[in-house]
């Protein structure tokens, strides 16, 4: 707490002085979704669908990839994955 | 010198007119309100100068006064000078976004025509409305009367928008007493009040960008405003606020004394009008229109050798704590009338304030409670002087036999 800026250093009426890319909105779900890579098609649903924008298809790689940091957990994906590549799982249930 | 001689034009306005004449003068960009009695008549005769082409103003009839105080604080945010007015139960509709308001740093102006809260429904004047949002982080100006409700909406904006201030401010005038009564008012002429009141100003802030820019929004300068700042920020924020009360408080006696050179008005110090205080042995503090009817209680009771005065407090928020700690530090007994209650509570909001101000004085007088004017009761003059009549016992026995009097109910 002592590093952050006092009362009289923030800005007024707190106006962001960082962009948010480094505030990792993802930090707090309970259930993760687990990617079955052999049963994906690559028809990104799950990825137009993703309401925070943390999945990408990755051409490189010829694959969808999750981006942890954003992701909230919704399930959305997993709900919507049309071949149910997607499962959600608590990260304890994952090994 | 020479501003002294400026004509000013005298005209014949109840207070909600002079409100509405008020911020006509005041180039008022964006006025969004919805009618309540008896505030009506400023959102009706501001609708008029819209409607005539009087004004440059974007008038926005909004469904609530929820959305009303909305749409000023996004209209605020981009930069506008913003007015609104309400009462009552539209205020108290408006709880939830007048902390937005204050939190957000936008300057809007509120007038507030007092009155009551139901139940039982009441349309007349008390203070009910405007005590209930006492914590809402807005200054709040009293006025005593029409021109008093004229003055302070020019002096509310230069105030508002003063960047160390940047807070919404209430303009309070009691229901039906001043928002219906007309009175003589001397107004001056409006390029004379722009150019005292001038454009807004912004303070500077850093935006995610990195970029030093003036507090609004505006797409060439994008910035985050209204984001959540939890256990780690939220606090430093709510301190900000009230460095903005701080600065206030010396911000309003300077205008005070500005708008004096301009008009040759000027009440009290902007914070406290006292009205032959300086010699007084016992006197009543109240807000409002009520200390009008008091000058005269008082001045018959000089008459008869009886050393009597009034401290009408004018602003509430900030509460003038040093002024009224050395206003009263010769008096022997003092009232504080307060047209609220707080039920439960001992005395209501002006009282608890005033006596919280005066515990660690060096000297303190007897301080007691008269509730008053609850749903528009009527005190007149007689009435009231029988206040003075329970000080003048107060003061001789050296003590009170009650702390809380509800002053003209049947018992």
């Amino acid at each position: 707490m002592s590093k952050e800026k006092t009362w009289k250093e923030v800005s007024i009426a707190a106006i962001a002085s960082k962009s948010s890319v480094g505030f990792l909105t993802g930090d707090w779900k309970t259930y993760m979704p687990k990617h079955d890579t052999e049963k994906c098609t690559n028809c990104l649903v799950c990825a137009m669908l993703c309401p925070e924008g943390a999945i990408h298809f990755r051409p490189e790689h010829n694959k969808v990839e999750f981006n942890d940091n954003f992701c909230k957990g919704c399930g959305i994906c997993a709900n919507e994955c049309p071949v149910k590549a997607i499962v959600m799982k608590m990260p304890e249930e994952e090994k | 010198m020479a501003q002294q001689q400026i004509k000013q034009t005298i005209l014949a306005m109840n207070g909600d007119e002079a409100i509405a004449y008020a911020v006509k003068q005041c180039d008022v960009d964006v006025v969004a309100a919805y009618p309540i009695t008896p505030q009506t008549i400023i959102v009706e005769k501001f609708s008029e100068y819209v409607a005539n082409g009087e004004v440059q103003t974007q008038y926005v009839c909004t469904e609530s006064e929820h959305s009303a105080i909305t749409a000023c604080i996004a209209a605020g945010a981009t930069g506008a000078r913003t007015f609104t007015a309400s009462a009552s139960a539209g205020l108290a509709l408006m709880h939830e976004m007048l902390f937005v308001t204050s939190g957000a740093r936008v300057p809007v102006v509120l007038a507030v025509a007092n009155r009551a809260l139901s139940a039982p429904l009441n349309i007349h004047g008390d203070h009910s409305d405007s005590m209930a949002e006492r914590d809402s982080g807005w200054l709040h100006i009293y006025a005593e009367n029409a021109q008093e409700a004229y003055d302070s909406i020019i002096q509310a904006f230069k105030i508002a928008e003063d960047v160390d201030v940047s807070l919404p401010i209430f303009i309070g005038v009691d229901g039906f007493t001043i928002s219906h009564t007309l009175e003589r008012v001397d107004t001056l002429p409006e390029d004379v009040v722009r150019r005292f009141i001038g454009t807004r100003s912004f303070p500077m802030v850093l935006t995610h960008e990195g970029k030093t820019v003036p507090f609004k929004l505006d797409p060439a300068n994008p910035m985050t405003m209204g984001p959540n700042a939890l256990q780690n920020f939220y606090y430093e924020f709510k301190r900000q606020q009230e460095e903005g009360m701080r600065n206030a408080y010396k911000k309003i006696q300077e205008v005070n004394s500005e708008y004096a050179k301009l008009s040759g008005r000027s009440y009290g110090n902007g914070l406290i009008d006292p009205y032959k205080l300086d010699d007084a042995e016992i006197a009543i503090i109240v807000i409002g229109s009520t200390a009008g009817t008091l000058k005269v209680i008082v001045d018959q009771l000089r008459t008869e050798g009886i050393k009597a005065g009034i401290l009408r407090i004018r602003t509430f928020r900030p509460f003038p704590v040093d002024e009224i700690k050395n206003a009263l530090r010769n008096l022997k007994a003092v009232a504080v009338m307060d047209k609220s209650m707080s039920p439960g509570g001992l005395g209501a909001a002006v009282f608890s304030e005033v006596r919280n101000a005066l515990y660690d004085a060096a000297h303190r007088p007897i301080i007691v409670s008269y509730i008053f004017g609850l749903g528009g009761r009527d005190s007149s003059p007689n009435d009231l002087r029988r206040i003075y009549d329970d000080l003048a016992r107060i003061a001789k026995s050296g003590q009170a036999e009650k702390t809380v009097t509800y002053f003209g109910l049947r018992e």
